[in-house]
C-alpha cells in the first residue's frame, strides 16, 4: 500500500472506526426516537423534538464543549463512567465516536421519521387482525417498510460522522493515532508551512470516500425501492 | 350466535347498536354511508373500543365492559377483509397469504391452503408482489389471506366498494364460493342492496348509529315501514324460491314457491337449491281480470293486503306513485300511479292479478341462500 502514507492510512482507519462505532450506538437510538416522534403524542413533545434537533443548529464547538464539561474526567457523567466502568471518553477515540454520533443523530432521526410517517398504519391494523402481536407487527410490517428511510439515515449519518470536526476537536483534541481523523489531519496540515501537498492528498481521499458512499447509497436505495414498490 | 350490544361516542355521533343473529351464512349490515356500519365491525375486530357493552361470538366473549374483558385485536381470531385490499407491499402473494395462517394456532388450521388458492383462482400469482396485481386480484388475495387465518368469523367491510362494476361482478361469485365452501360465518357490510340480496341470509339495518331492524333478507326488504332504509327506487319484494328446472330452449329457469311457478331468465344454479328473487315494485303491473294474451310470463292472483300511504319524493315534492302490497301467498309489492289506483278502484281485500315481466328480473336480482355444498376437491 504505497499509495497512502502510514499517516494517511492511520487517519482513514480512525475515521472509519469512529464513524462505524458512532453509527452503531446512534442508529438504534435514532430509530426509537423517530418512532416516538412519529407515533406518540405527549405533553412536551415540542421540547423533546427541539432538543433532538439541537446539534443541527448549534455550533459544533458548543456540543464539543458541553461534552468536555460533562463527560470529561471531572464531568459528572465522565467521572461516574470512569469510577464504575473504568471507561474514559475524553481525549480518546471513544469520545470521538460519541461526538460524531451526537452530531449525526438529528439527521438520522429525520430520515427515519419521514419514512416511518409514510408507513400506512392501516397495514399494521390488517396485520393485527391476522393475529400478529404489536412486536411482531413492528418487525414484519413497520420495520421493512421503514427500511429505505433507515438506509438513507444511515448513509447521511455516516457521512456526517466522517466529516465531523468541531465537536470532536473540542472534546477529544488532535491526538495522532487516537483522535486524528481525516478532517482533523487536514486541518493540522493546513496549519503548518509546506503542508499543502499532504493537505491536498487528504482532500482527494475525502472526495473519493464521499463519492463511494454516495454510489453505495444510490444502489441500495434503488434495490429497496424495487423490493417494496409503491403499490398497496 | 352473534350477540352484540355496544355503545361508543364518536365526536357528536353516537353508535349504540344491539343485535343478535345466527352465525350460519352471511349476516349483512346495511345502511347509508356514515350510519355507523364500519364502526360496528371495527368494534367487533377490536380496532375501535366500545365505551361500554358486550361482544360475544359463538359463546366466546371478545369484549365485556362489565367484566373488564377486552381481547386484543390479535387474540380475537377474526378475519377482516377491508375496502382496500391492504396487502403487504413488501411481501410476495404467498407470504401475504401465509401471514395469518402461520400465526393461527396449530389445531385451528383447518382450512386447506391449496383449496383456498384453487377456489379463488390465485395460484398463478403466488410469487408476484401486490403492486403487479389488478384490483380484483388483490381483493381475492385479501379474501384468501383473511380466510387462511382460520378465523372464527370473517368481517367484510364493503370489499367491493373500491372496484368498478365489472370487477364487482367478477368478485361476487368468489365470495359466494367462500360462503358455501368454507364453514366460516361472515358479517358483510354494504350499502348495495344488490350485493346483499345475492349474498346475505340475515339483514341488519343500520340507521344513524342504531339498529333499525334485524331479520331474514326476504322479510325485511318486503316491509314498507323499512322502505326508507332499504331503498326506495329499487324497492320491491324478495321471494325465496326453489329451482325447479331449466328450460334450455327458451333460456328460462323455473322456480317454485308456495306451489306457484315463476319463470326467470336462465340462471347458473343447480336444480333443487333455494334462490332468492327480487322483484322490484315498479316492474309489477296489476289487472282486475285474469289476463290471457299478455307477454308477461308470470301472472299471480291474490288479494290486496295493504295500500301504502302517499309520500314525498326524496326532494320533498309529493310523489304520484303509490305502493300496494298484494298477498299472493307471499307479500308482493306493486308500484302504480295514483291515477290507476283511482281508475281501478283498488281497495284492501280486492282480488287482483299481478303481472311480472320475466326479463325485468335480471341476474343482479337473483341470489342464492347459503348452501353448504359437498366439497368436490
Amino acid at each position: 500500500m504505497d499509495i497512502f502514507t502510514p499517516l494517511e492510512i492511520e487517519a482513514i482507519w480512525l475515521s472509519l472506526k469512529i464513524s462505524v462505532w458512532a453509527m452503531l450506538w446512534s442508529m438504534p437510538l435514532a430509530l426509537g426516537t423517530a418512532w416516538i416522534l412519529a407515533r406518540c403524542d405527549f405533553p412536551g413533545k415540542f421540547l423533546f423534538d427541539g432538543i433532538i434537533h439541537l446539534p443541527l443548529v448549534l455550533p459544533p464547538v458548543v456540543i464539543g464543549y458541553v461534552l468536555l464539561v460533562t463527560m470529561g474526567r471531572q464531568g459528572f457523567i465522565g467521572k461516574f463512567l470512569n469510577d464504575v466502568f473504568g471507561i474514559t471518553f475524553a481525549f480518546s477515540w471513544r469520545g470521538a465516536a460519541v461526538a460524531a454520533g451526537i452530531m449525526a443523530f438529528p439527521l438520522i432521526v429525520r430520515a427515519i421519521r419521514l419514512s416511518l410517517e409514510a408507513v400506512d398504519q392501516r397495514l399494521e391494523a390488517a396485520a393485527r387482525t391476522l393475529g400478529a402481536n404489536p412486536v411482531s407487527v413492528f418487525l414484519t410490517v413497520t420495520l421493512p417498510l421503514t427500511l429505505p428511510g433507515i438506509i438513507v439515515g444511515g448513509i447521511l449519518g455516516f457521512a456526517r460522522c466522517l466529516g465531523e470536526f468541531g465537536a470532536t476537536i473540542t472534546f477529544v483534541s488532535n491526538i495522532p493515532g487516537e483522535t486524528r481523523t481525516l478532517p482533523i489531519a487536514l486541518y493540522a496540515f493546513s496549519q503548518v508551512p509546506g503542508g499543502e501537498e499532504a493537505a491536498f492528498r487528504i482532500v482527494v481521499i475525502s472526495v473519493v470516500i464521499a463519492l463511494l458512499a454516495l454510489a453505495g447509497s444510490e444502489i441500495l436505495a434503488r434495490r429497496m425501492q424495487a423490493r417494496i414498490g409503491n403499490g398497496s | 350466535m352473534i350477540q352484540i350490544q355496544i355503545n361508543r361516542q364518536l365526536g357528536n355521533f353516537r353508535v349504540s347498536a344491539q343485535f343478535e343473529s345466527q352465525t350460519r351464512g352471511v349476516v349483512a349490515l346495511f345502511g347509508q354511508s356514515g350510519s355507523g356500519k364500519t364502526s360496528i365491525v371495527n368494534m367487533i375486530a377490536g380496532l375501535l373500543t366500545p365505551d361500554s357493552g358486550r361482544i360475544k361470538i359463538d359463546g366466546r366473549v371478545l369484549f365485556d365492559s362489565d367484566h373488564k374483558i377486552n381481547l386484543k385485536i390479535h387474540e380475537r381470531r377474526i378475519g377482516y377483509v377491508f375496502q382496500e385490499s391492504r396487502l403487504f407491499p413488501h411481501l410476495s402473494i404467498r407470504s401475504n397469504l401465509n401471514y395469518g395462517r402461520k400465526r393461527a394456532p396449530k389445531n385451528a388450521r383447518q382450512i386447506d391452503f391449496e383449496e383456498v388458492i384453487s377456489v379463488l383462482g390465485i395460484g398463478h400469482l403466488m410469487d408476484q408482489k401486490p403492486r403487479t396485481l389488478s384490483g380484483g386480484e388483490r381483493q381475492r388475495v385479501a379474501l384468501g389471506r383473511a380466510l387462511l387465518a382460520n378465523p372464527d368469523i370473517l368481517l367484510m367491510d364493503e370489499p367491493l366498494a373500491s372496484l368498478d362494476a365489472a370487477r364487482k361482478s367478477e368478485i361476487l361469485p368468489f365470495i359466494e364460493m367462500v360462503r358455501d365452501r368454507f364453514n366460516v360465518p361472515i358479517i358483510y357490510v354494504s350499502h348495495s342492496m344488490d350485493e346483499i340480496i345475492r349474498l346475505a341470509d340475515t339483514l341488519v339495518l343500520v340507521n344513524d348509529g342504531e339498529i333499525a331492524a334485524v331479520g331474514p333478507v326476504e322479510e325485511l326488504t318486503s316491509r314498507i315501514d323499512l322502505r326508507r332504509l332499504t331503498g326506495r327506487y329499487d324497492a320491491g319484494s324478495v321471494i325465496a324460491a326453489t329451482v325447479e328446472k331449466h328450460d334450455e330452449e327458451y333460456g328460462l329457469t323455473h322456480l317454485t314457491f308456495n306451489d306457484k311457478n315463476i319463470r326467470v331468465p336462465r340462471v347458473q344454479a343447480p336444480v333443487g337449491i333455494t334462490a332468492r328473487v327480487r322483484i322490484r315494485a315498479r316492474d309489477v303491473s296489476l289487472a282486475l281480470d285474469k289476463p290471457d294474451n299478455v307477454s308477461q310470463l308470470n301472472v299471480f292472483s291474490g288479494k290486496i293486503s295493504e295500500i301504502g300511504e302517499r309520500r314525498n319524493n326524496d326532494d320533498g315534492t309529493e310523489s304520484h306513485d303509490i305502493d300496494i302490497c298484494v298477498d299472493i301467498g307471499v307479500p308482493l309489492w306493486v308500484r302504480i300511479t295514483r291515477w290507476s289506483l283511482d281508475q281501478m278502484q283498488l281497495v284492501e281485500g280486492k282480488e287482483v292479478y299481478a303481472l311480472i315481466k320475466s326479463t325485468s328480473i335480471d341476474r343482479q336480482s337473483l341470489g342464492q341462500q347459503t348452501q353448504h355444498m359437498e366439497k368436490t376437491l
